[in-house]
């Protein structure tokens, strides 16, 4: 897939909670390039000092109509914090799309299931909405604090069914995913997993007992994003690979995970 | 428009920017994003006689106005460098030049033997200074012995254009240069990385894996431009500069301190584009005050 730097301009910001902020952005220069779900682009940023490097963040969403796509943000660090800043209109430097990206169902019959803990419920909206596209209602199962820190549900629970789990039991099942009623009930033909690395190990200790494939996303600390700089690297079955370029999503049969 | 060709102890540029190894891997990771022959050169991914896996993750710390790493050398070896890579990137239309590291004198020289062989790649560029491998490396280039060793074991096995990246990590960097120079180095490049840590205040340990890494970016430009001009005023042969260059001002300082070429390293990743930026902009630099050519000049700065 052909990667590209465009200079976009944000169409809106919207700050979801403290902690998180809604990014979407056109290319006043013509069509967005295709991007596949769990790709990413490196956003630059303009306003930090302390910061250097350009942000890895996942493509949110991609909507095609209005040439529009959009980046959800977790604010961490000074880098992702500063992105606050940005208007309507404001400039958005990112070198995009990036990576490979989950496999998607070869067949309309295939039953997926998308796990998110955290600010890794991102990338997996983007893949709910091509699933939709496909004609394939896929299931989430979606894990945060608390409820306050459940984003943007109404738009997951409009292309797929949605459970839920909070830590502190504000909303849905208490507890983690991993211990979500669903998984004992149900089987599936697929599980993509984005979220913090031990809930990904979860997942995928989970998977491999039930014989689920599995993928997971990810999010090693990069420097170039473009495979070049060997900074972001796992260690897999091929040796060191980068992150950046053979990931961010991995079977899980290809990780050195003791799970 | 002026002339931005040079020529570094026979090697033709078309102008004088070249990337540095190990920020554009082998080129072809940044096709999407310029047309490589408008860049002078590449230089490819350090390269060593046997595949080494590097050091584990973490890798990189950020800093201000920079990035520390230790990479530690991660390749696949010169073997499948010639049978895997070297056929991809034989037809770009610009200098590919080959980073060599070793582990020992002979270790250079059959590496560097065998990159003699491929028709497409005119020039070696020998890393005696990679601060992040334990055995070799960085030790060869901070003593005059050791640098000269290395590179006269190397100037026996390889014929063609042989530069010789110096490490900062010394006390007189001057001295390393000419050492290397009376060895048969028909350039040298410099700086590699400086020697550097981050520590984790919340974990209380330090960020890379192995304690240790390179620094570099546009905080250690003023330490780079400093050791170029030195260098350049003691030696012989062409210098080529290196060392947190991020737009063609910077390109320009290095030029009037001495370089007859710079790489651009670190800001490939912040700009993939910027090194064709970093040519058109000293070619502005060159229209505005009315130069002809690049080499006009190189090393001017009193």
């Amino acid at each position: 897939m052909k990667k590209y730097v465009l200079d976009l301009r944000v169409t809106s910001v919207e700050s979801l909670s403290e902690r998180h902020l809604l990014l979407v952005a056109t290319n006043p220069s013509g069509a967005l390039p295709e991007m596949c779900p769990g790709q990413f682009a490196q956003l630059r940023i303009d306003d930090s000092k302390e910061t250097f490097l350009r942000r890895p963040i996942s493509i949110h969403t991609l909507d095609r109509t209005k040439n529009e796509v959009s980046f959800l943000v977790q604010m961490i660090g000074q880098g992702t914090s500063s992105l606050r800043m940005k208007r309507p209109g404001s400039l958005l430097n990112a070198v995009l799309p990036l990576g490979r990206g989950f496999t998607m169902p070869a067949s309309a019959r295939e039953q997926f299931l998308l796990v998110g803990g955290g600010i890794g419920i991102a990338p997996l909206l983007f893949m709910g909405m091509e699933m939709q596209r496909m004609g394939i209602r896929p299931t989430f199962l979606l894990g945060a604090r608390s409820a306050s820190d459940l984003l943007r549900m109404d738009a997951y629970r409009a292309c797929g069914d949605v459970y839920v789990t909070t830590e502190d039991g504000s909303e849905g099942e208490k507890g983690f995913v991993t211990q979500h009623s669903l998984l004992q009930q149900r089987r599936f033909d697929r599980i993509a997993v984005c979220g913090p690395k031990p809930m990904m190990m979860a997942m995928a200790s989970y998977a491999k007992k039930t014989g689920t494939p599995c993928e997971v996303s990810l999010e090693n600390m990069m420097a170039c994003g473009l495979g070049a700089c060997l900074c972001c690297v796992e260690d897999t079955a091929d040796g060191n690979v980068c992150v950046c370029k053979e990931g961010p999503v991995f079977d899980i049969k290809k990780l050195k995970w003791q799970i | 428009m002026a002339d931005l060709r040079v020529n570094i102890a026979g090697l033709e540029l078309a102008n004088p920017v070249l990337t540095a190894s190990g920020t554009f891997g082998y080129g072809i990771e940044y096709a999407d994003f310029i047309d490589l022959s408008r860049v002078g050169g590449i230089i490819v991914k350090g390269t060593t006689l046997h595949p080494r896996e590097g050091n584990p993750y973490p890798r990189m710390a950020e800093t201000a106005q920079g990035m520390l790493n230790c990479v530690g050398l991660q390749n696949k070896g010169v073997d499948y460098f010639c049978t895997h890579i070297y056929p991809q990137i034989k037809d770009v239309r610009t200098n590919m030049i080959v980073n060599v590291s070793g582990n020992s004198p002979e270790d250079y020289a059959e590496c560097a033997a065998r990159i003699n062989e491929l028709e497409c790649i005119p020039a070696i560029e020998l890393n005696i200074s990679c601060p992040n491998v334990r055995h070799g490396g960085m030790a060869f280039g901070t003593t005059t012995d050791g640098a000269a060793s290395v590179v006269r074991a190397v100037r026996e096995a390889y014929g063609k254009t042989l530069v010789v990246k110096l490490s900062p990590n010394v006390t007189s960097i001057t001295d390393i240069a000419l050492a290397v120079q009376d060895a048969g180095a028909d350039a040298v490049s410099l700086i590699n990385t400086l020697m550097g840590m981050a520590i984790d205040v919340e974990k209380r340990k330090r960020v890379l894996s192995i304690g240790t890494g390179g620094l570099s970016g546009p905080c250690i430009k003023p330490v780079a431009l400093r050791m170029v001009y030195q260098v350049a005023h003691a030696v012989r042969i062409p210098v080529i500069g290196l060392g947190g260059i991020s737009n063609a001002k910077d390109a320009v300082e290095f030029l009037l301190a001495g370089a007859s070429a710079i790489e651009i390293g670190t800001a490939n990743f912040l700009d993939p584009t910027v090194s064709v930026k970093v040519a058109e902009g000293i070619g502005e630099y060159l229209d505005r005050h009315g130069f002809a050519s690049v080499k006009e000049i190189v090393g001017i700065c009193e």
